[in-house]
């Protein structure tokens, strides 16, 4: 197929087809960073700027290896959203970043759809680096990749998403992108933070752990915030993670060829115990790997899309 | 002013229980006898409807303090195009209308600058705070039609309570926008399906619900008339809907908007989808539209909110509430409900008419002679889209922009005055 978009905002807007076109050219790029030489001319010319109106450090550091192993020159900026707000417009700062012949914007902002929002009205590519609640595609991509070269395949597997499902671009993004490849979705946790609509989209929504894991090929363990706590959403962390918790007398009741995933940063023993982290099943180190090489491919097919 | 005598028009005045085709004569700015006018402009109006103007009892003419966005004068000319001759003006403005002075304000600059009635509406608490009472009685007698605290909702149910009961004393209709903060807090759309698919915090439905619940239990308690503004779930239509079989004196409208249009709409981030209260789902705007056929909801009104495009063109979270309404509400309520079979033109000319009077407290909102001649002509088989660029209102802020509808504004007359014209 040929790729045809200048932007990746989510996931719901890809056909499984180029879902699955960018986790393959992810997989010609991942050789790349297992030479000596770590580098392609890919993006050699091209400017990238990172702009992140929310803080983040491993998202950013990953697109920005990314971006220096595809040769672009890149730009970081850093905003808040309360100070745009006060002054200058966001598309007035994205239009003024454009007119510095910029050729990609990767951003990340804490209102979902703002990058949808400023897409619209840029001729430069963006790439969303996570949006509020809403999406994070490219870290969803790097949890498919995972899976993929993992297990083989996607379709038909059973993965099981844990956590703070509310309040997570993360597990919204994995949502698309596995349905749209034909895995099968349970997402649970306390019902104060697994909201029952997502049985609309054909997810199975369940509130035990026990229940929501014991036949799961995967298990995305999200990181619970614990703001949420003061937030009336949950007891206390203890709590949580007493009954949605991990432990390594879990893994009896799991497949044994279970995949424990996390997309990070993990609080050792309330999503998962130190032991589960560390132990034989997970393939967290794997995700930030894979992460890069994901970064890398989405970059090069948005750039090729992007008018002169 | 010549006199006027309006041929063969299609005349349907919902108070009187009229609907014919006929002659209707004007004369000094009055409804007057075909048979006593003088040298009079013949209009023929065959294959054109006539009626009473229409009254929208929830306008935001943003002056003073944003006259980016509005100003009297280009408010009341949207009105006017839309086929309103009044309009209640809600008190949110900077500074809000909680002062005799703010009030006389209004209404000096109303009698300069508007082209159609001007109502005023007081505040029912001081800057809209919710925390100490309004002075009412002053509010009554600077002029104020009306009480409310739109955009806010008072939070204590004893202080509601008092106010209820004072304004009673004083004759004032309660407008309440109905919101129980807790439950809407950060919300910034309807919490449901796609508030969860998108991301976004979401305003629940309860609790517009639960301050439903508590001014029918006012209203029942005080013995006063409570106006619930913009319903917008199934839930609070149920509850109006059997507290006005038990005689209870509240009433609810409805909005254009809340009619036409899901939350689903938000999927494109456009902030002219962003309202309070917000779009909800198909199940509760189904809700809506049966309350209107059976008349739980005797009003149709229009929230009309202009805000500057600059305030719009931001992300979803920091854009303001509302959109735009005068102009289309006539146009989208044919479509959506006359034309779908739904409920009858009289009765959708009784929602604009004869309903909103009703809340208000004002009487012979008819046309009968002797009654001041404001008067809307609209095509009801004209079909046309909507172009906000030809819009009399200073605000572009509409989700409706492109849309073919049907039922077009012709002519509005204010005391015999033509205000507007197609």
């Amino acid at each position: 197929m040929k790729w045809t978009r200048k932007d990746l905002l989510t996931l719901y807007d890809l056909s499984g087809e180029e879902i699955e076109y960018i986790l393959d050219t992810a997989a010609e790029f991942k050789k790349v960073s297992e030479r000596s030489v770590k580098k392609v001319p890919a993006l050699r010319g091209k400017t990238v700027v990172n702009f992140f109106v929310e803080p983040s450090t491993r998202t950013r550091v990953s697109f920005e290896l990314a971006e220096q192993r595809l040769s672009a020159d890149i730009v970081n900026m850093q905003a808040q959203a309360s100070s745009l707000l006060k002054g200058e417009t966001l598309l007035d700062t994205v239009r003024n970043i454009e007119a510095l012949q910029v050729d990609l914007v990767v951003m990340r902002h804490s209102v979902p759809g703002a990058q949808s929002f400023i897409a619209k009205h840029l001729k430069c590519g963006v790439v969303n680096a996570g949006d509020g609640a809403h999406a994070h595609p490219t870290q969803a991509l790097l949890d498919l990749f995972t899976i993929r070269e993992k297990k083989g395949r996607i379709a038909g597997l059973k993965v099981a998403i844990i956590g703070d499902i509310l309040h997570s671009r993360v597990a919204r993004s994995n949502i698309w992108g596995l349905l749209k490849l034909g895995a099968e979705v349970t997402v649970a946790g306390p019902s104060t933070l697994v909201p029952k609509e997502f049985e609309s989209i054909g997810v199975k929504v369940c509130h035990d752990l026990k229940e929501a894991v014991a036949d799961a090929d995967v298990i995305n363990l999200l990181r619970i915030q614990h703001e949420r706590q003061n937030a009336s959403f949950f007891p206390s962390t203890g709590e949580y993670s007493r009954f949605f918790g991990i432990r390594e007398e879990s893994m009896k009741f799991l497949k044994p060829d279970v995949l424990i995933m996390h997309p990070g940063p993990i609080n050792r023993d309330v999503e998962l115990s130190g032991a589960v982290a560390d132990g034989p099943n997970s393939v967290i180190l794997e995700q930030v790997t894979n992460g890069l090489a994901v970064r890398m491919a989405v970059l090069y097919l948005v750039s090729g899309c992007v008018q002169k | 002013m010549s006199d006027i005598l309006f041929k063969n028009a299609r005349i349907i005045d919902p108070e009187r229980s009229i609907d014919t085709v006929g002659d209707l004569g004007v004369s000094n700015g009055v409804i007057t006898d075909c048979g006593k006018l003088s040298n009079p402009e013949v209009i023929d109006l065959s294959g054109k409807v006539l009626t009473h103007g229409f009254l929208d009892v929830h306008v935001h003419l943003r002056q003073p303090g944003n006259t980016n966005a509005e100003t009297i004068q280009t408010g009341t000319m949207a009105a006017a195009a839309g086929g309103f001759t009044s309009i209640v003006a809600m008190p949110n403005t900077k500074p809000a209308a909680d002062t005799v002075g703010a009030i006389e304000l209004l209404r000096r600059t109303s009698e300069q600058q508007a082209v159609v009635k001007v109502l005023p509406c007081g505040c029912m608490t001081v800057n809209s705070e919710g925390k100490e009472m309004a002075p009412i009685g002053s509010l009554k007698s600077a002029g104020v039609a009306a009480l409310s605290d739109d955009g806010k909702c008072v939070q204590d149910h004893d202080l509601m309570r008092h106010i209820v009961e004072y304004a009673k004393s004083f004759n004032l209709p309660i407008l309440d926008h109905c919101e129980e903060t807790t439950l809407a807090a950060g919300g910034v759309m309807n919490e449901g399906k796609w508030s969860v698919l998108l991301g976004f915090n979401g305003i629940s439905g309860a609790s517009e619900e639960l301050i439903v619940a508590r001014n029918i239990i006012l209203s029942r308690m005080v013995d006063w008339k409570i106006h619930m503004q913009h319903i917008s779930v199934k839930e609070s239509v149920d509850l109006i809907r059997q507290a006005r079989k038990r005689g209870i004196k509240v009433t609810g409208e409805a909005t254009p908007h809340h009619i036409t249009l899901t939350d689903e709409k938000i999927k494109s981030f456009d902030t002219n989808y962003k309202m309070n209260p917000p779009l909800r789902s198909e199940e509760d705007r189904i809700a809506l539209i049966e309350g209107i056929a059976d008349d739980s909801i005797t009003v149709i009104a229009t929230d009309h909110a202009p805000h500057t495009t600059t305030a719009k063109m931001v992300e979803f979270n920091f854009a303001p509430f509302g959109i735009i309404g005068l102009e289309t509400a006539f146009s989208l309520c044919y479509t959506e409900l006359v034309k779908k079979g739904v409920i009858s033109l009289p009765k959708l000319i009784e929602k604009l008419t004869k309903g909103p009077a009703e809340v208000m407290g004002i009487e012979n909102f008819n046309l009968a002679e002797g009654n001041p001649a404001d008067l809307v002509i609209f095509d009801p088989a004209a079909e046309y889209v909507i172009d906000k660029n030809l819009f009399k209102s200073k605000a572009r802020n509409t989700p409706f922009d492109g849309m073919s509808v049907a039922g077009r504004i012709e002519r509005t007359y204010v005391d015999g005055k033509l205000v507007y014209q197609l």
